[in-house]
């Protein structure tokens, strides 16, 4: 009876993954294509095996640059929504203070708005200060929608840590910021890696503020992509090559994250 | 928040208020810009009027924005029922440790961190019957299928991307929900013989309360503002079948340049996804709060 239960587990297991990695197959496949073998006859294998969509991208600068532009980007936003909202985060784990309960929700709703909504007042802002087409211009409006997600993520890991350590290192004389560095760090350590990854994956994938405050020196890898619909059709291989590209640094960061979310979290909150 | 007796400090407030000033100024600012738009009739940038709550009328009057919620709405609710079920019933399935826990969490993963063009450009050839791994399967299933000229099949495509490429955040969260339950739980389980249904109704569910609260929002957030996939899979048709709200709004703001009706309507929109929120919020939190109530007596 458990074992059927436990082999029914597995099938079900498998055919998600199944499921989960055809279209990454498929990408994969066009990526290995030609053009015209894409397009003409359908295939499990590439006809004519052909590495040249991945030469493209390597050595076309406008390309490849599509990716530094987006790592620094990411980079970043990541550092700056972590940066702030680990304290905020621990504000709202520990103390109950003035309207508490309300900035929470309110911090969520920014992750609520459209960026459509966003996408004129942002360009219009960002133009007046002079911060169109940088690296700094999109990694700010991501904020919006991470660093309320920072916030929620590790205020749930915070509340899953009792305050009584944070009570014997007050008493035994550590001031705020040593506490927090040197004790209380290291122990939401996987709740910082579990952000990050999220951080990464919604500020990596997002297109819209992404293209609007660029134009060409700060122009991320996924904007980039959609200049491969041009005139003379969509170039298909090359943008399978990149699409197939841009799943490799979040695969990395996934792999380290990977010890934490196993770790599991419950999330104290509620 | 947690219900406990938490110390009163309103100093507490400093360590909150880096977070306030940068969403402020990336959320708030742009936001008066919109309500500033949204009424007022600007003409030229030299000449503008204020119509007052004219263009939230006109909007609220929309029939094509009356069907575009109604598709929104049966889509985000179609997007819950079948990614929540699945991404638990995907974290239950999961291998617990070694090496499989890795490489199952790498592959689920995986489709995350597709951009979300791609993602749409993808199951755009994935889905056409001539080249298609997805089309060709389902022709030959015999299916006449089409996601470009058939209403239901589009509909049908669009959501099963959807669940495609998001059902590994609710397994994600889920997994590490499961995974924070200690084993002696399990144990005490088995020698009271409780049923498997029993350990995940009191022991698994209630742990993973927090997480899942993430999930739902989050999930009923974002698929209520999806865009990109469905603009690159379907470009909102054929007709009007995926048309959701956003692509309706990107309609009206970039395609006729409309700049206060879409205002207008980027408020009305927000203030529907907030209110909905907030309901879910509330409820799951009253949910939560009952369920512990019940484990304490």
């Amino acid at each position: 009876m458990n074992e059927d239960r436990a082999r029914l587990r597995t099938l079900f297991l498998i055919a998600y993954i199944v499921f989960a990695l055809l279209p990454i197959y498929w990408m994969v496949n066009m990526s290995f294509k030609t053009n015209e073998d894409i397009l003409s006859s359908f295939s499990f294998f590439p006809q004519h095996f052909t590495w040249a969509n991945y030469r493209t991208i390597f050595t076309d600068a406008s390309w490849y640059s599509g990716y530094i532009n987006s790592l620094i980007i990411v980079a970043i936003n990541m550092a700056i929504s972590i940066t702030v909202a680990l304290p905020a985060a621990y504000a709202f784990s520990r103390y109950s203070f003035l309207g508490d309960k309300h900035l929470f929700f309110w911090l969520l709703t920014n992750r609520m708005t459209p960026p459509a909504v966003f996408l004129l007042p942002f360009f219009q802002l960002y133009s007046t200060l002079g911060l169109m087409d940088t690296h700094l211009a999109v990694a700010l409006a991501h904020l919006v929608f991470n660093v309320p997600l920072a916030v929620w993520i590790l205020e749930g890991f915070m509340s899953g840590i009792p305050r009584e350590i944070d009570e014997t290192a007050y008493i035994d004389g550590y001031s705020f910021p040593r506490f927090f560095l040197t004790i209380f760090l290291p122990l939401i350590k996987a709740g910082v890696g579990v952000t990050a990854f999220f951080c990464f994956m919604f500020s990596w994938v997002e297109l819209l503020l992404a293209r609007t405050l660029t134009s060409v020196d700060a122009k991320p890898i996924v904007a980039t992509m959609t200049r491969t619909v041009s005139a003379s059709g969509m170039d298909w291989a090359t943008l399978a090559a990149a699409g197939v590209l841009t799943i490799v640094p979040g695969a990395i960061v996934i792999w380290f994250v990977r010890h934490y979310i196993a770790k599991g979290f419950a999330m104290g909150r509620v | 928040m947690s219900t406990t007796t938490k110390p009163v400090n309103q100093k507490a407030w400093w360590l909150v208020l880096p977070v306030v000033i940068c969403v402020a100024f990336s959320a708030v600012l742009p936001l008066m810009t919109v309500v500033n738009y949204s009424v007022q009739d600007i003409i030229s940038p030299e000449r503008r009027v204020f119509v007052g709550t004219e263009w939230f009328a006109s909007v609220m009057r929309d029939e094509d924005l009356h069907a575009a919620l109604w598709r929104q709405l049966t889509f985000s609710l179609a997007v819950l029922a079948i990614e929540i079920p699945l991404g638990i019933m995907l974290a239950l399935s999961m291998p617990a440790r070694g090496w499989k826990a890795s490489a199952v969490l790498v592959i689920v993963a995986l489709s995350l961190l597709i951009p979300w063009n791609v993602v749409g450009t993808i199951w755009q050839i994935y889905g056409r019957a001539d080249i298609g791994l997805l089309g060709a399967m389902l022709q030959k299933m015999g299916f006449d299928y089409s996601y470009t000229g058939n209403a239901t099949h589009a509909w049908i495509t669009v959501l099963t991307m959807d669940v495609w490429h998001w059902t590994p955040l609710v397994a994600l969260l889920c997994y590490a929900g499961l995974r924070s339950i200690p084993d002696a739980y399990y144990q005490a389980a088995r020698i009271d013989g409780a049923s498997k249904f029993a350990v995940f109704r009191y022991i698994q569910l209630p742990k993973m309360r927090g997480v899942l609260m993430i999930a739902v929002l989050l999930r009923f957030m974002d698929s209520f503002m999806i865009y990109t996939e469905p603009f690159v899979l379907t470009g909102g048709g054929p007709g009007n079948a995926t048309t959701f709200l956003s692509e309706y709004l990107t309609q009206k703001a970039v395609g006729q340049f409309d700049v206060g009706p879409a205002a207008a309507f980027s408020l009305i929109y927000f203030l529907i996804i907030l209110l909905l929120c907030f309901i879910l919020y509330n409820w799951m939190q009253r949910v939560g709060a009952q369920d512990k109530e019940a484990g304490h007596e």
